[in-house]
């Protein structure tokens, strides 16, 4: 498809904070909210934002693995605890791995574009530390091909995965760049967190970043080529925001300043049983990015400001080359360059990302584009970066690159 | 197949759910389990003894968390272990398997014919001698001939206690510390006429247990309470000396802070009194008085204990009040012998004692601070060194103690019960968490 048949925006964003490891209030021991109150307060927070909180037409909840973190299915139905107006109108909930938040909004625009809804109320939760670190590896195991990879993987399944990717691509830029990008990674993924009071790693206060990210990994006790700090966390978290036809979001009492249209988007599925076809590069990722660029009709340099999914800094380095904006193999010295810090030509993951952030996994794809909208709006508060073009970019990726949502809008 | 692996195929602890005797239950769990899923080996039994069904309960809950915590911490080796079992896929199911395996192999009961068949008997029964000859003679009409011995007195001379029951030759000291599943420290104690392969095999378990070890003569009292129990003893001497002026709170309070914070050890001598328990303290001194001769008799101690004032921990692992009264583990008051009572650590008594001590040393400088700090023998040399020119109550107080300590080891040495200052200093460091052995040149 050449454009999207109509104009779909998105509006009124909202992300709790990201709790779990790093933020000062979180303690393994002490009782932490659940899935309700990450569902309310998401969706009660986008609701304030509108004149008609009963405005809404449908619910589309995007979630991982309820299921077994929280023993939680039909997570439509649970949308109805956010406002009684929801009662007896249409959700539902939707699961691509990691991508869940992504797929979310993906559904959310098509019933827009359906024309069977104006406004869709549309979000992503996870409360994953109801397990430790160690059996959360187990539940998510299953964005992978379960029955063809857990057995012989690494007791941490997708550290082990995503090891493997950064050894490969060790190998072909250098261990060196290779793990100086990935520390640099780390180093921005943080220094940006800190100005996010949501973000998990907003309390960090270590001086040293980027000597912390070199630490070289231990085989050991974790992985071949991954240190605990080149990983996203555990994380609680819920992001919410409203898709909406324009008849929509005027019915809704927002004006054209405060949403962002949607004008490329991409949802691409690759074979979950065959291993990628090149490790170091995220080939599903890229073809999700390179249509929905096309759909905007726009270069990924003509955008100003950026999201990917940086579950590990290796993902990182792989998706800015994913997206176009380095090279394949160019990824480390883009972000050793300093580019893509909030300071950069290439603005990238402003509010921390996955790693600095956080990785409340149904939630991420939605909390991607709620920092977009709140870039493009002037929203982002302490950490507004000045955009310097009309737009941006999201890649929300699932699993070992098998799902993957792109989304490219514009203010 | 070793001797040791052989052996380890029926073992028996004794005493198995006291707080010396779970650890040492745990450790041996671990290794019998991890040793039978690595050698398909699925026949090991070990066989927990208490007197008490409650604690027994206690134990195999303890023993199953801990087991778990340790699978989840071997999670690859486990995870290599389990590849040929494809029922086991996720961690959770390989960890839980783990547990099973382990508690499969337990035979928890109350009698000591449950040790008939064991190759090894661990004992770490409540430490007073009848207590220990009691079950020592029981367990000779009962067990094999082939049977060894490793007792966990840190007391009792070995061969006197081995003959007594009628099993000379077959005995071994393997004194762990607390508690055992941390501490890295095995006093290794091989009494005379010791069966040569029983000292192997007790080295070797050891080592498979990831133990130091230190050998010790088997005089009573070994190295470790050898010097915790005449250097506690120094402390309430000094404390009765300087009571007549401070009062004996204050006193107490003085003491306690020069040995912790002047002398950068963990705790203060009180504490570790009532850590280990002032019964326990006791019953120590009384054994090591009879063995040896020496005046080791503390009538302060024996009226605390008169009061029902006996330290020790309680079964949740919190520390009870004795000497101290403790909130959260911190000490927060001094127990008074003639009130009955407790005064607050913060009350004006106290604190007008505290302001005497003068100032530390290098400020800021603690064992907490440096128990980690790979720097840290420096910075206790600068302690010494600045705590020698200080001319206050508190650096003088730190100076006795220290001097007296180490007195106190160079004395063991001298007496044989430690072969080298190096043993004494490996206790009070391995044992006794200390960051320094008190035969050291400071203070010189």
């Amino acid at each position: 498809m050449t454009s999207l048949p109509s104009p779909v925006y998105l509006a009124a964003g909202a992300a709790t904070v990201s709790l779990g490891p790093g933020r000062r209030e979180f303690s393994p021991r002490t009782a932490r909210p659940g899935l309700d109150h990450y569902i309310q307060a998401a969706g009660r927070e986008v609701l304030a934002q509108l004149s008609d909180p009963a405005g809404i037409d449908e619910g589309v909840i995007g979630n991982f693995m309820a299921a077994r973190f929280n023993r939680q299915g039909h997570l439509g139905s649970l949308m109805t605890i956010i406002h009684p107006s929801l009662e007896y109108k249409p959700a539902l909930r939707v699961e691509g791995a990691c991508a869940s938040g992504g797929l979310a909004l993906a559904t959310g625009i098509k019933s827009v574009l359906s024309g069977l809804a104006d406004t869709v109320l549309v979000l992503g939760v996870e409360v994953q530390n109801t397990v430790k670190a160690l059996y959360c590896a187990d539940y998510l195991a299953g964005a992978a091909y379960y029955a063809g990879e857990r057995k012989d993987g690494a007791a941490f399944l997708f550290p082990g995965l995503f090891s493997d990717r950064a050894g490969a691509y060790a190998a072909k830029v250098g261990p060196e760049l290779a793990r100086a990008g990935m520390a640099r990674w780390y180093r921005n993924a943080v220094e940006h967190a800190r100005l996010n009071p949501a973000a998990q790693e907003f309390h960090n206060s270590v001086a040293d970043l980027e000597a912390q990210g070199l630490t070289p990994p231990n085989p050991r006790s974790f992985t071949d080529h991954l240190n605990l700090f080149d990983c996203s966390k555990v994380s609680d978290g819920a992001a919410a925001l409203v898709v909406a036809s324009e008849a929509g979001y005027r019915r809704l009492g927002l004006a054209r300043a405060d949403v962002i249209e949607v004008t490329g988007l991409a949802q691409v599925t690759a074979n979950l049983t065959s291993p990628p076809p090149d490790l170091t590069e995220l080939t599903t990722s890229r073809r999700a990015a390179a249509q929905a660029l096309a759909m905007a009709g726009i270069g990924a340099r003509d955008a100003g400001i950026f999201e990917v999914h940086d579950c590990f800094t290796i993902s990182g380095l792989l998706s800015v080359e994913a997206l176009g904006l380095a090279p394949a193999g160019g990824g480390a010295e883009l972000v050793l360059s300093g580019a893509t810090a909030r300071a950069g030509a290439f603005p990238t993951n402003t509010g921390g990302g996955l790693v600095g952030y956080g990785h409340p996994t149904g939630a991420t794809g939605v909390r991607m584009a709620v920092d977009l909208w709140k870039q493009l709006t002037g929203r982002a508060g302490d950490y507004q970066v000045p955009v310097a073009r009309e737009h941006g970019i999201m890649v929300s990726m699932g699993g070992n690159d098998k799902t993957v949502v792109s989304l490219v809008v514009r203010r | 197949m070793t001797e040791l692996h052989t052996r380890l195929e029926n073992v028996a602890v004794v005493g198995a759910a006291g707080k010396m005797g779970s650890g040492i239950s745990l450790l041996l769990a671990l290794e019998l389990t991890w040793r039978a899923l690595e050698r398909r080996d699925a026949t090991c039994v070990l066989n927990l003894i208490d007197v008490h069904d409650g604690a027994l309960q206690d134990l195999l809950r303890y023993l199953r968390a801990q087991a778990a915590k340790d699978a989840e911490k071997q999670i690859n080796r486990l995870r290599a272990l389990f590849r040929d079992r494809p029922d086991l896929v996720d961690n959770q199911e390989m960890v839980q398997e783990f547990v099973f395996e382990l508690l499969l192999r337990i035979r928890t009961g109350k009698t000591l014919a449950l040790a008939r068949e064991a190759w090894l008997v661990f004992e770490a029964a409540y430490e007073h001698e009848p207590v220990k000859v009691a079950i020592y003679r029981e367990l000779a009409g009962l067990c094999r001939p082939e049977a060894w011995f490793l007792t966990n007195t840190s007391s009792i001379p070995i061969q006197g206690l081995s003959e007594a029951c009628g099993v000379p030759g077959r005995m071994i000291g393997f004194h762990f510390y607390n508690p055992p599943a941390v501490q890295k420290l095995v006093e290794l104690i091989q009494p005379a006429g010791c069966a040569p392969e029983l000292a192997a095999l007790a080295a070797e378990l050891a080592q498979a247990l990831r133990k130091r070890t230190v050998p010790a003569r088997d005089v009573a009292g070994f190295i470790g309470n050898g010097h915790f129990i005449r250097d506690g003893l120094q402390a309430i001497r000094r404390v009765e000396r300087l009571a007549p002026e401070h009062g004996f709170v204050p006193a107490l309070h003085l003491v306690e802070r020069v040995s912790r914070d002047f002398l950068l050890r963990p705790m203060g001598c009180f504490q570790l009194i009532d850590y280990v328990g002032i019964d326990v303290f006791q019953q120590i001194t009384r054994v090591m008085a009879a063995h040896l001769g020496e005046d080791l008799h503390s009538p302060l101690v024996d009226h605390l204990l008169e009061l029902g004032v006996k330290g020790g921990q309680s079964s949740g692992g919190t520390q009870k009040a004795g000497f101290l009264r403790y909130q959260k583990g911190q000490p927060v008051a001094v127990f008074d012998p003639d009130t009955g009572d407790y005064l607050d650590l913060d009350s004006p008594p106290v604190r007008a004692a505290e302001a005497r001590l003068g100032p530390a040393p290098v400020p800021g400088l603690s064992w907490k601070a440096l128990h980690k700090d790979p720097g840290a023998a420096a910075q206790v040399a600068a302690h010494f060194q600045a705590l020698a020119g200080l001319d206050t109550l508190g650096a003088a107080l730190a100076r006795e103690h220290f001097l007296a300590s180490r007195e106190i080891g160079l004395g063991l040495v001298r007496r044989g019960v430690a072969q080298r200052a190096e043993d004494v200093n490996d206790v009070l460091k391995l044992g006794f968490f200390h960051l320094y052995g008190p035969i050291s040149d400071y203070l010189a």
